[in-house]
């Protein structure tokens, strides 16, 4: 038993940590995303993309025509012929061909870029405004970090797809036909035989590619691994150190560093194959070139051989041939990736917000704050239901607690009257409207929500606290500020409402975090106010100055506050008392104490553990 | 160079597989500018001559070299390869053995971002420029050289010609490359504003729904979505004013060749052979020269990376243990005497003159405001940071004298922000002691009252907690946290206000645990709830790093200081509360 403990220990540390990797690498060839994907270019469909088509035809063409006049012309006809005039006009003309060529690639470049930029720049304003339309149930069973590799790096792999991608295929098409046609049209014989490398050109940059790039995707999984834990390690440091599991750790890593290494060891004696195939391919034309290219010049002309000058353009064609035949079996690869890129951002654009807006939904202009609760049931999913017929009714201007244990359901009420979820049964409404019919921007600008855990964005305090309501000047931030108490600590920055803050950081402290947001909502002047356990991690001097930052707070506005704190909760003009999703009592404190039912047990039980302890 | 030098240890035993590589580059080389040479036999020594014979022969050693260059191709890359590879393996292991051993002062002045960016970008192009870069730089040397070398061998005119082109190309590069950097730095800058906006748009989304400003957002998502697109095409714009030239310039040799070589081969000055050789050299000449800048470029950057790698790799580590270290058992009686802490010179300090005795089995409550320095007192206990004055005693002995290990080891620590790993809950709660069994485990997580939740989930203890144990709750999390410590079996333990989050009633059950657990062992707890601490030996209240007040709860609560305070703004109406319940 001991030895087995200490096998047991001595092993376990080696697989302690799990990464999963959230990227689909390729996928299936498939017509119907491509089309879609396409749909994207149909803005520029009659700017950009016809003149990068036709920039590249005229730089395709230059490319193409040049080696027949130095083979054709030059060789055969002004230098056999000792020509010199016609040399001196053949150089000019190639001169023009390669001017033209020059204007043509400046523009290509240009606009190739431009293109796709503005597809890229669109399909990710695409993704990110439908993103926020979505509901809180798309965000609930995601990871913030899985959504943004679909905002930032899904979209970005399909860059290089709208740059170059359409335009070389479509060029490197054009080339390597064009580069058939001109062989036949010399010499048949002679392009025929060269053309038994064609076969093993395709093999290598497709199937050789492929499994050389299926290992480099095995590399950057593991390098994803190691960076995974790598980020952790950092960032859980405090706590290794704690432990004193420094050592363990390493030998952990040291697994990792050595798959990885394996890994690329692997995909290096791969890809290093590839050059000397190609070049080696390459070699066997340049000999059958050699080969029978001399024999059909010694055959001359007159019996179905070849001039010299033929020989020579054929010796550039096929110095030309391996690059359109490495980028098609290249662009083959990209579009697996860039079929796998597109599903994930599909999946997203294709899911639809759950809270959805009737057509001429009720807008609010002015929102009294009446909430009322009509036989209300709410299921977050099957097996859990969080409200079992809920009713109740709140005035305007009435300040209500939600009180009950983790999982009694006070936050989905909350949940509900913002409409971030709609209720399985009943309905909710706000001022005698049913949320169902309203819409959603003109019903949550009245409302407010303070969180435990306010989010900071990176930014200026001034920004941070404008976020409420964006169009505030700042004589109107700082009055907020002021109103909620929190200038007082904003002003003691070195720089003030200009001291650049951020989620991570720690120039403000919990407290000072909560105050800000008070302040956000308070610039939002909202209808309704909700504090969802705002004021739970804060320390209680603090909380005393919040406390009387918050009555400023509600002045004049319907709130609704979750809290364990009996301080806050007693003030409020009705305490609803919740269990299991049902409400079990409500009235005010001095009526629930007097009650003396669930109410009055759950305080006097906290006083009770006090005195125990 | 010094920096190379530095980093020496980590490349230099893998030398062989580099020398090797070079080698066979010189076959690579050589072979290469023996295809144009090959070229031009033919056509002048076999096709204008008549010697057919001479076919086979050619083909044969054509077909030969070229096998040989690619035997010679492989090995030259793979051995190059190799040689990153394996040096970048060693740099790894060492940094990641660097970072496990630096202090909390060094992260608390360092951003995981930027660590991050060493181990990764900086680790990746120092790899490349071994594996890459240098030898690139040989062979771009090499075959300008060799080269030439025929170019002149065949013709000196001809190749004068060529050679005239070669400075106008050389300033066009480097031009390019003057403006092209900076320009794909911007992209990056802008792309890395883009990602962080987008980041924080979804990881603050409750709030954004919350205050309905996705329009806001979305147009802030815009600006930078636009402005990474500016650039993007700032730099394609930059690519097609110097790209086509460069081209151009290739192609204005190559029509100078032309004109001035047909001229030469029609005044038989010239083989017709040779011509066409020339065209396969000056491509020769022309792409590694565009390739120079990328080359030069390289070595720049790597110099800068290897700088940030040995950043780390030098960095202080300001907690070093004794040789004469002890390594033996704790029982956990703390002093502290007189003790004073910076944490950075200059500073404030954290801590002032902080004494306190604490023998086995007592608890010792700490409460204040954030920022007053009950962390700090913790922290010196572990030994993360060192006090400036005074000592800090374990079982009478001052905390250098333990070993590290040691010393920890005895200490169960549960931090402020429950920080959890990737892994499942089972080996979550055993991090701090991989050969515990799991009856130790699921003992510790009952305690901790976490058992029950746990086993509510479908996976129970296996599982998989996500990045920062996403899915739990806060109070779960903490739970968690403490099972963790208590998993140790430490003899003093410490929870620094670790649960904040739990609601009353559970954490009342976990107090009732760990007064059994922590019979005869050391406990500190720092609170905000007096709740928390109320029933603590000995309470110290503190402010701005001074002990304000001290004693029981009993004793502060007459004390009529800040505790008191404290007391009764938590309470204020305890009394009509507890009479009402009487009365009842």
């Amino acid at each position: 038993m001991t030895a087995k403990k200490a096998e047991n220990g001595e092993k376990r540390h080696l697989k302690r940590f799990h990464y999963t990797i959230d990227q689909a690498i390729e996928k299936p060839f498939n017509w119907k995303q491509m089309w879609r994907l396409l749909n994207y270019l149909k803005p520029y469909s009659k700017t950009y993309l016809p003149g990068a088509i036709l920039m590249m035809l005229l730089s395709t063409a230059v490319r193409l025509i040049v080696p027949i006049l130095i083979g054709k012309v030059a060789i055969d006809v002004a230098i056999a012929e000792k020509d010199p005039t016609l040399l001196t006009y053949l150089v000019l003309g190639i001169g023009v061909l390669y001017l033209l060529n020059y204007v043509g690639n400046i523009f290509r470049i240009k606009w190739v870029n431009i293109l796709g930029q503005n597809v890229i720049y669109d399909l990710r304003k695409h993704l990110f405004t439908h993103v926020q339309s979505l509901s809180h149930r798309f965000f609930d069973s995601r990871s913030a970090g899985s959504i943004l590799v679909r905002i930032m790096n899904d979209t970005n792999s399909l860059q290089e797809l709208f740059t170059n991608g359409i335009i070389n295929l479509l060029m490197d098409i054009v080339t390597l036909i064009g580069i058939i046609i001109i062989l036949f049209s010399l010499s048949p014989k002679l392009a025929l035989a060269i053309m038994v490398v064609l076969p093993l050109m395709f093999y290598i940059s497709t199937k050789l590619r492929r499994n050389i790039r299926r290992s480099w995707q095995n590399v950057r999984i593991q390098q994803s691994r190691m960076n995974s834990h790598l980020n952790e390690s950092i960032q859980g440091i405090r706590i290794t150190q704690s432990f004193s599991q420094e050592k363990e750790n390493t030998e952990f890593f040291h697994g990792l560093n050595n798959d990885n290494y394996l890994s690329w060891q692997e995909a290096t004696k791969k890809s290093a194959m590839f050059r000397p195939l190609v070049e080696l391919s390459n070699a066997i034309g340049t000999v059958i070139l050699i080969a029978y290219g001399a024999y059909l010049i010694l055959l001359g002309v007159d019996n179905g051989g070849i001039e010299i000058g033929t020989f020579v353009s054929f010796a550039f064609f096929l110095g030309m041939f391996w690059d359109p035949i490495s980028r098609l079996g290249q662009m083959y690869n990209q579009l697996l990736m860039a079929m796998a890129a597109s599903e994930r951002i599909f999946e997203y654009l294709d899911e639809q917000p759950i809270v959805d807006e009737v057509k001429n939904a009720h807008e609010f202009k002015e929102m009294n704050g009446e909430i009322e609760f009509e036989n209300v049931q709410f299921s977050y999913n099957e097996d859990r239901i969080a409200l079992k017929d809920i009713s109740l009714r709140i005035k305007a201007g009435q300040t209500v607690a939600l009180v009950g244990h983790t999982g009694s359901g006070k936050s989905t009420i909350a949940n509900l009257i913002s409409r971030f979820y709609d209720p399985t049964c009943g309905s909710v409404k706000v001022d005698g409207h049913d949320l169902c019919n309203v819409s959603l921007r003109s019903l949550r600008n009245r409302i407010s929500v303070v969180l435990q855990d306010t989010f900071i964005f990176s930014g200026t305090i001034m920004e941070n606290i404008r976020f409420g309501h964006p169009a505030a000047t700042d004589e109107e931030v700082i009055e907020a500020a002021k109103v909620v108490g929190a200038d007082e600590f904003i002003q003691r920055l070195a720089k003030g409402y200009e001291t650049e803050v951020e989620e991570r950081g720690n120039i403000l402290s919990a407290g000072e975090r909560q105050l800000l947001s008070f302040a956000r909502a308070l610039l939002a002047d909202p209808s309704i106010l909700i504090l969802d356990e705002a004021t739970a991690s804060i320390d209680t001097e603090t909380e005393v100055r919040i406390q009387t930052a918050l009555r400023r707070l509600l002045k004049g506005r319907t709130a609704i506050i979750i809290a364990h704190r009996l301080s806050t909760i007693r003030e409020a003009d009705n305490i609803f008392v919740l269990e299991n999703g049902t409400i079990l009592e409500n009235g005010n404190h001095e009526a629930l104490m007097e009650q003396k039912g669930e109410y009055f047990d759950l305080v006097k039980s906290q006083f009770q553990m006090l005195d125990a302890i | 160079m010094d920096t190379f030098r530095k980093l020496k240890q980590y490349y230099w035993p893998y030398k062989r597989y580099f020398f090797v590589s070079l080698f066979f580059l010189f076959f690579v080389t050589g072979i290469t500018v023996v295809y144009p040479i090959i070229l031009q036999l033919t056509i002048d020594e076999v096709v204008l001559k008549d010697k057919y014979a001479l076919i086979p022969y050619i083909a044969a050693a054509f077909i030969g070299l070229m096998v040989i260059k690619g035997i010679a191709t492989f090995f030259h890359q793979y051995l190059g390869d190799m040689f990153g590879i394996k040096s970048v393996y060693k740099v790894r292991n060492a940094l990641y053995e660097k970072l496990q051993v630096l202090s909390f002062k060094y992260y608390d002045n360092a951003k995981t971002g930027d660590i991050m960016s060493r181990l990764t970008s900086d680790v990746e192009g120092f790899r490349f420029f071994l594996s890459f870069g240098f030898s690139e730089l040989i062979r771009i040397l090499l075959l300008i050289g060799l080269s030439l070398s025929v170019m002149f061998y065949y013709s000196i005119p001809l190749a004068l010609v060529t050679m005239a082109a070669m400075p106008f190309l050389a300033v066009v590069v480097f031009k390019f490359d003057k403006r092209v950097h900076p320009a794909f730095r911007g992209i990056r800058k802008s792309f890395g504003r883009l990602n962080t906006r987008v980041q924080e748009n979804i990881s603050g989304m409750n709030t954004v729904k919350s205050l309905s400003r996705e329009d806001f957002e979305i147009g802030r998502f815009s600006t930078n979505n636009h402005d990474y697109r500016q650039n993007y095409i700032k730099t394609a714009n930059i690519w097609s004013k110097y790209f086509p030239l460069m081209e151009f310039i290739g192609n204005f040799c190559a029509v100078a060749l032309l004109a001035f070589g047909g001229y030469l081969v029609i005044n038989q000055e010239l083989e017709l052979g040779e011509l066409v050789a020339f065209f396969s050299l000056v491509w020769y000449i022309m792409g590694p020269l565009m390739n120079l800048g990328f080359v030069v470029n390289m070595f720049s950057q790597a110099k800068a990376s290897g700088e940030r790698l040995n950043e780390i790799l030098d960095a202080v580590e300001d907690i070093v243990e004794r040789e004469d270290a002890l390594d033996t058992p704790i029982k956990g009686h703390v002093t502290f005497k007189d003790v004073t802490l910076t944490y950075v010179q200059d500073d404030d300090t954290a801590l002032t003159n902080i004494n306190f005795d604490a023998p086995p089995g007592k608890v010792i409550g700490l409460i204040g405001a954030t920022g007053s320095g009950k962390t700090s007192i913790t922290q010196l206990l572990t030994r993360f940071y060192e006090p400036e004055s005074g000592e800090v005693l374990v079982d009478g002995r001052p905390v250098s004298q333990y070993k590290l290990k040691t010393l920890r080891k005895h200490i169960g620590f549960v931090l402020q922000e429950s920080f959890l790993f990737s892994t499942s809950i089972r080996e979550n709660i055993a991090y701090g002691s991989p050969d515990v069994t799991e009856e130790e485990i699921i003992d510790a997580a009952k305690r901790a009252q976490a058992h029950d939740f746990i086993m509510e989930m479908p996976k129970g203890y296996d599982t998989l907690l996500g990045e920062r144990g996403m899915g739990l709750s806060g109070g779960q999390k903490q739970r968690i946290a403490i099972a963790r410590a208590i998993c140790i079996n430490p003899s003093i333990l410490v929870l620094d206000d670790a649960t904040s989050a739990v609601d009353m009633e559970t954490e009342f059950k976990i107090q009732q645990a760990l007064k059994e657990v922590m019979k005869n062992r050391t406990t500190f707890i720092i609170a905000h709830r007096i709740s928390s601490l109320k029933h603590a030996d000995e309470i110290l209240v503190l402010d701005d790093g001074e002990v304000v007040e001290r004693g029981t709860h009993d004793f502060l609560l007459q004390n009529n200081g800040p505790y008191q305070r404290i007391y009764n703004i938590q309470y204020q109406d305890r009394e009509a509360i507890m009479n009402a319940a009487h009365s009842s």
